[in-house]
């Protein structure tokens, strides 16, 4: 007996990238709660910061926040229509997560200069972890797509 | 001393009038959506819980002790900024007041009501991109000049700063959903998502010059009531503007996906 083919296939590259929308704007929650709020070591606003800094950093702000609420709608929406491909979904969420750490790493804290991670000590070792926990993230993200392309090819 | 100050009888009378409009509208509201019960459908108790919703928040807000006490603290002024222009507009939109108005007019009265949406004043204040001007716009132009320390002096000038912030919210807001009334004007989504983007962004921009720069000037609030007060206005902003993107994706969701605008 043949089993017939599901009447759609899910779409592999709409749940990779709703879901990248979801990593970072998790990523950007937890680096303002954990930062801004629990340690305190992010400034709210920091006097060193050029006007550039102060606008690009509100743009950047609505766009976490958009993305997060944009990217769980729409894998919400793929999810109920059965659309949704759940290993490339994983494989987003960590690219997300990761790619959002290491540009607020190196462009929010370095090139933008919005705040530092924490004031009164030597940063190259906050820095450091800071970039190698998002290189860590990108790491799992890349090894679960590259897992996501073998399980569709099988 | 010559200066005439207004009497306390006078002016407590006028802190009532806009709780006095308020319970009006609200009972105006309930009864036209008790007359619909026996229409096809009636009226959903959704949209009266959220009529009520709105109606008891601005009533929070505009409390004669709420605004005696926002007087003298900008903390409190920002809490009651975020429920007359944000959080109070998005249920009052949600409870589609138009519909019920179209509905409960007679024809010919529902008619004239039509050609005020339809004039060209409504369908310029109502597009999304000059609600969002008439809203950030008017907060920018509050806060970032004397204008803020006036309407500490003015009393006229006090309440017409709460109807703009009412006013001006529930434009947005009604302008970004373009539901569940009719709005004059339908852009794509994305579009729509485009002028919300906007306007959180200035929201939080407008936050930080605060914080940073200690505006508004001039009315003798300290540092750290300012600094509180635009953190307020950056978190409360997040919270309220997440609250009308959630409500718009969700619209967006119960909608069949062959009938979705992009």
């Amino acid at each position: 007996m043949v089993t017939p083919p599901p009447a759609t296939s899910p779409y592999p590259r709409r749940s990779l990238w709703c879901a990248v929308l979801v990593g970072a704007g998790v990523m950007a929650g937890i680096d303002e709660i954990v930062f801004h709020q629990i340690l305190q070591w992010h400034h709210f606003f920091d006097h060193a910061t050029p006007t550039v800094g102060i606008l690009s950093d509100g743009l950047l702000h609505a766009a976490e926040l958009l993305a997060i609420v944009a990217g769980f709608f729409l894998l919400l929406d793929l999810a109920r229509r059965q659309l949704l491909a759940l290993s490339w979904a994983w494989a987003g969420f960590f690219l997300g997560m990761g790619g959002f750490q290491l540009f607020d790493g190196i462009v929010s804290h370095k090139l933008l200069r919005i705040h530092q991670i924490r004031y009164g000590v030597d940063l190259l070792i906050y820095d450091l972890t800071w970039n190698l926990t998002a290189l860590a993230l990108l790491a799992i993200g890349v090894w679960l797509y590259r897992r996501a392309s073998r399980l569709e090819q099988d | 001393m010559h200066e005439t100050h207004p009497t306390p009888a006078d002016a407590s009378l006028l802190n009532m009038l806009p709780l006095a409009l308020l319970v009006l509208l609200t009972l105006a509201y309930l009864s036209a959506a008790y007359r619909q019960r026996s229409a096809t459908g009636g009226w959903s108790g959704w949209r009266i819980a959220a009529f009520m919703t709105g109606s008891l928040l601005l009533g929070l807000a505009l409390a004669p002790p709420v605004m005696e006490w926002a007087h003298h603290d900008l903390r409190i002024h920002m809490v009651q900024h975020l429920l007359i222009g944000m959080l109070a507009p998005l249920g009052w939109v949600l409870s589609a007041p138009v519909t019920l108005l179209l509905r409960t007019l007679s024809p010919g009265a529902a008619r004239h009501v039509i050609v005020v949406l339809q004039s060209r004043t409504v369908r310029l204040v109502s597009h999304p991109v000059s609600a969002l001007v008439l809203n950030i716009g008017g907060m920018y132009l509050l806060y970032l000049t004397p204008l803020y320390a006036a309407t500490l002096q003015n009393a006229a000038l006090h309440h017409w700063m709460h109807l703009h912030f009412l006013v001006a919210g529930y434009l947005f807001c009604w302008s970004i959903l373009a539901g569940p009334d009719a709005a004059p004007h339908t852009p794509s989504m994305h579009f729509r998502l485009g002028v919300l983007f906007v306007s959180m962004a200035t929201h939080a921009i407008l936050g930080k010059l605060m914080y940073g720069y200690l505006w508004p000037r001039g009315t003798g609030h300290g540092v750290e009531e300012i600094q509180f007060a635009a953190q307020l206005m950056y978190y409360g902003g997040d919270l309220a503007e997440v609250l009308l993107a959630i409500v718009l994706f969700t619209m967006w969701l119960r909608t069949p996906p062959s009938r979705r605008m992009h």
